[in-house]
């Protein structure tokens, strides 16, 4: 089994063996959240921190119980809250806490990049959990062993990735991560939210959602942002579900079996229908949020045995 | 003031067209002979260039000296020697300081500061609009006869096209040049790199380049109205390209330049989120930069500027969106510059046509020939000597250049200005 990485900051520099190695282990993280007494010591005596810089509530706890069940010692900060408004700058904040001596940081910044820099200025490993436009790596490894794990591979299928793909990180991750796997990827949504240069990225690019949507195995819905749904993308929320919210009927130019994902929280009305969402024959939706926690126990694991190496071997961190 | 005889060179004519073997002598501060052989006067300080390449000194149009408001960024002094260093003999300084020069105090401040500190010489650019801000013109008039060559609101679109008008129009009355950013302002909002598909893989906000073009049509419909003397301080794409050639043949009075970042740089080097390539217009496409550099070969794009813009560390080291726009490029000009010869773009007298003769012409000053009765304003350098560049020996106060750390060909031997030698042991 490899995995080489020291942060786990993006997709993109994940090869398809360290994604697969990756899921196999969350995989077994799986079977143990659903026995009773769910624990493990892999990260007993390390300290996680969390500090997230724009709003979550569930990645951030999806990251406090990945954490505590695997007997880290957790911490949440609220950046909002502290010193960035008092002026301090992202790498002074970096530098204070590194002094503490953390061994993992769960970092969410409302800047692309801004997670890359964070970890050129500190010891421990850097999870993102998302920056900016950028990459949120964890919702694409989630998505793809819930993809998986109900399709039985991570290769070969047809996915569409629907909604405002222009300012998703979700997409972004998701797109290098199936692409990595070899699947064959449809973006669908209006143009508007369709980011420039998309087409060199390997995908197809569909405006007409029926035309998108056909055949495919998996269909990713996106979540449309509150500020971006009154005139300035698209004209009004009812005609945007009208073309691009997802129900039975569009959702039956889809493969039979094809599987509905969201990566939360739901539109109920704006991007998919509420009935759909709640339909446990096609919705995959609550096993994401299942593999979210699955899936950051085993990236944390995988991160800590790097540290511990590196301690052993080259004293870097001591 | 004894003569000063220059032997054993490689003379680039920019004039001409020419690089030919041979000498110059300088007397009284001024170019007195150029030729295969010349005589060696009584008395005179002969140097023998060892082969070398002697060409005008280079005239920068567009640097930023942060004095008033930021010395700590970069003064007089820092700028002066960076420029001395780089073969660059004219600053041609801007005005968006803090406060911004649009007063003729203000500028005299400038003068004043520049001619104590400063070993090369420094020529100072005025706003057009007051405090740059896009709504009263300056005292135009008065700010010409304290000395000012230009008037531009640097990177600051002016939106309102009434203000803009009415200042080309009075411009135009006094004969002064108007240096404009052609960008449409709303369009580039917020941007930070180039759209495509580097941005989106970044996920950086990113404006169009289309947005120049837009800018530049705006631009030469005024123009056209009020007939100013005009020159678009960078235009950086190939979209902008067929406007400015039109504009041209129509026989408008417009010239256009360009940014030795922009003709060496594309906007693949920003790589990891790495803000000392963050300028502004931001960096374009491969396609866009080789055809900005052909425009340059064939004359349609005038002159090159280092676009020299010092920001220290603590506005760099942030995330990229948030990080401040502008990289030093004085001392790294002709090195960087020669980029383009050595991968035989560029012959070294159309670099030096585009640095040196041309602005000087456009902006009505002596420089930037190798002629007799011409300033004796010159650089000798080693077109071939390579070096690595290490961004702390730089001599500008800030060490933001996007060459840190780049393998580079050309050092500058010696720099010359009005006959004195200010830099090297030539």
């Amino acid at each position: 089994m490899t995995f080489t990485q020291k942060h786990l900051l993006g997709i993109e520099p994940l090869h398809p063996s360290e994604i697969t190695t990756l899921l196999d282990l969350a995989d077994q993280y799986v079977d143990l959240n659903r026995r009773d007494v769910k624990r493990s010591d892999a990260l007993a005596g390390l300290t996680q921190i969390n500090m997230f810089f724009e709003n979550s509530t569930r990645t951030q706890a999806s990251f406090e119980l990945a954490g505590k069940r695997l007997g880290a010692d957790v911490m949440n900060m609220s950046m909002q809250a502290s010193s960035i408004k008092k002026g301090e700058t992202l790498i002074d904040t970096a530098m204070t806490l590194n002094a503490m001596h953390p061994d993992l940081l769960v970092v969410r910044h409302p800047h692309s990049g801004a997670v890359d820099l964070l970890a050129q200025k500190v010891n421990c490993a850097v999870l993102n959990a998302g920056d900016g436009r950028h990459e949120h790596p964890t919702q694409a490894l989630l998505d793809a062993l819930t993809i998986r794990r109900a399709k039985g591979r991570l290769h070969r299928l047809s996915i569409a990735i629907c909604g405002d793909i222009a300012h998703s990180r979700v997409a972004r991750s998701n797109i290098m991560l199936l692409g990595k796997m070899e699947n064959r990827i449809r973006l669908i949504g209006p143009p508007t939210l369709m980011p420039a240069g998309i087409e060199h990225f390997g995908v197809e690019v569909f405006e007409d959602m029926r035309e998108g949507l056909k055949d495919v195995d998996v269909v990713m819905m996106l979540r449309l942002q509150k500020e971006r749904m009154d005139g300035g993308f698209i004209p009004s929320e009812r005609e945007y579900y009208h073309r691009y919210g997802l129900d039975a009927e569009k959702l039956g130019f889809a493969k039979p079996d094809a599987i509905v994902m969201h990566p939360g929280p739901m539109n109920r009305g704006v991007e998919i229908d509420g009935t759909l969402a709640d339909d446990i024959n096609r919705s995959v939706i609550q096993e994401q949020v299942e593999m979210g926690v699955a899936v950051r126990m085993a990236a944390m694991d995988l991160l800590a045995r790097n540290l511990r190496t590196r301690v052993e071997g080259q004293g870097v961190y001591v | 003031m004894t003569p000063t005889l220059i032997t054993n060179v490689h003379l680039i004519d920019p004039q001409a067209g020419s690089v030919t073997h041979g000498a110059l002598l300088i007397e009284n501060g001024h170019i007195a002979a150029v030729g295969a052989e010349i005589a060696v006067p009584d008395g005179a300080h002969v140097i023998d260039g060892g082969g070398k390449h002697l060409a005008p000194g280079i005239v920068d149009i567009g640097v930023k000296v942060c004095e008033p408001g930021e010395r700590h960024k970069e003064s007089f002094k820092s700028a002066g020697l960076a420029a001395a260093a780089g073969g660059v003999t004219t600053i041609v300084t801007r005005p968006d300081t803090a406060p911004a020069i649009d007063s003729p105090e203000t500028l005299e401040f400038v003068t004043r500061r520049a001619n104590e500190a400063a070993p090369v010489r420094v020529v100072p650019m005025a706003a057009l609009t007051k405090g740059r801000d896009g709504r009263e013109m300056t005292e135009i008039g008065f700010l010409m006869d304290a000395g000012a060559v230009a008037f531009t609101d640097c990177d600051r679109v002016i939106s309102d096209t009434k203000v803009f008008s009415r200042a080309l129009t009075y411009a135009r009355s006094l004969g002064a040049l108007v240096i404009a950013h052609p960008q449409e302002p709303i369009l580039s909002k917020g941007a930070a790199v180039t759209s495509g598909k580097f941005a989106s893989l970044r996920g950086l906000p990113a404006v169009s380049p289309m947005a120049e073009r837009m800018g530049l049509d705006r631009d030469i419909a005024i123009i056209e109205m009020t007939g100013a003397k005009y020159h678009a301080d960078q235009i950086t794409t190939a979209r902008a390209l067929p406007a400015l050639e039109r504009a041209k043949a129509n026989g408008l009075d417009i010239t256009a330049g360009t940014s030795i970042h922009h003709l060496t740089l594309n906007e693949l080097d920003v790589a990891d989120y790495r803000t000392f390539f963050k300028i502004k217009p931001p960096l374009r496409s491969e396609e866009d930069r080789m055809a900005v550099v052909e425009a340059l070969r064939h004359g349609l794009i005038d002159t090159i500027s280092s676009m020299h813009t010092p920001q220290d560390e603590e506005s760099k080291r942030l995330p990229y969106e948030e990080a401040a726009s502008g990289a030093v490029g004085l001392e790294t000009f002709l090195p960087a510059a020669l980029r383009l010869f050595h991968s035989g773009d560029l012959t070294l007298p159309q670099l030096f046509r585009a640095m040196a003769l041309n602005p000087a012409k456009r902006l009505g000053l002596p420089q930037g020939r190798l002629s007799p009765g011409a300033p004796a304003d010159l650089v000798l350098f080693d077109a071939n000597a390579p070096f690595v560049l290490d961004r702390f020996k730089l001599h500008s106060k800030s060490k933001n250049t996007p060459f840190d750390g780049q393998r580079m060909q050309g050092k500058v031997q010696a720099t010359f200005v009005g006959g004195k030698q200010i830099f090297g042991d030539a």
